[in-house]
């Protein structure tokens, strides 16, 4: 941040350039800021996801060791996607004694919009070896369609 | 039932003990160890992995669990990324004597269990001191 100091300025100065040095800086601040954050989001809410988009699909990925298949429950509604769940890794046994406790039990929910439309009748999900995976199919308004070119010849007159 | 919200744990690096040839991440995976009279039980989170990819070994006391993910290839474009994949590797050195012979491993949602039993409860040892 350079220090401007009173008696560096001109005599004479239009106040609206110092606003235009202003807004390029924070143009230059949030381009950056986009660019780092654009797909590389620390997540606050369990679970973290991955989104992939491909050219008729939506496919959602979510670590969730030790969540077994009953204890989660996918809701779809409109285009809020709801994931929640629970985990208890307690052990039921007496006389245990831990040495380490890094693995967490608890409730989760995370409810998050989806960037399109996708067909509500057909979502796949699938929870194999710890990691859920979601299909959604894009609704048929936001798939790209091909569009054939035909190349007519006309005829030189 | 439990109220607690899980919260999303980091995921730290694990150094897999000199460079890897292949670009490929390790992380050490979250584990719980607890202790009965018989018994150490290491439980480790590893989702992604199968049975075949485990490795686990027991050498100088020191245990080593790796899990290996199968290559995944992605298709399509990122839209939002706030986890990163890879293998996974973790040591510890084992203070009890473990049988080895009787070490068990099971897999399941993505949570690596070992069992490794004691050979014998410990028994607290005199070492009587002579004068010299």
């Amino acid at each position: 941040m350079p220090f401007i100091r009173f008696a560096d300025r001109p005599p004479y100065r239009n106040p609206w350039t110092e606003f235009e040095r202003i807004r390029q800086g924070l143009d230059e601040l949030t381009r950056t800021y986009i660019d780092k954050s654009k797909t590389q989001n620390r997540a606050n809410v369990y679970p973290a996801l991955n989104i992939f988009e491909e050219a008729d699909r939506l496919i959602i990925t979510a670590e969730l060791p030790g969540i077994k298949a009953q204890d989660l429950n996918l809701s779809l509604e409109g285009e809020t996607l709801t994931i929640q769940g629970k985990r208890d890794s307690k052990q039921n046994e007496t006389g245990i004694s831990y040495h380490r406790r890094e693995i967490e039990s608890g409730g989760f929910s995370r409810a998050i919009t989806l960037p399109i439309k996708v067909e509500v009748e057909q979502v796949g999900a699938k929870l194999n070896n710890g990691i859920l995976t979601i299909t959604l199919m894009k609704a048929s308004a936001a798939t790209p369609r091909q569009i054939k070119v035909s190349a007519e010849e006309e005829p030189i007159s | 039932m439990t109220e607690q919200e899980l919260r999303i744990q980091e995921k730290k690096a694990a150094n897999p003990g000199g460079e890897t040839t292949k670009n490929e991440t390790y992380f050490a995976p979250h584990v719980d160890i607890f202790e009965t009279e018989k018994e150490v039980t290491v439980l480790a989170d590893m989702p992604g992995v199968t049975t075949d990819g485990i490795n686990l070994s027991l050498e100088d006391n020191i245990l080593t669990l790796q899990g290996h993910r199968p290559p995944w290839k992605q298709t399509g474009r990122i839209i939002l990324e706030e986890y990163e994949s890879g293998h996974y590797l973790r040591r510890f050195t084992v203070a009890e004597t473990i049988d080895q012979d009787r070490i068990e491993a099971s897999l399941a949602d993505g949570v690596l269990k070992v069992r490794l039993p004691k050979t014998r409860p410990a028994q607290p040892k005199k070492i009587e001191v002579k004068l010299g």
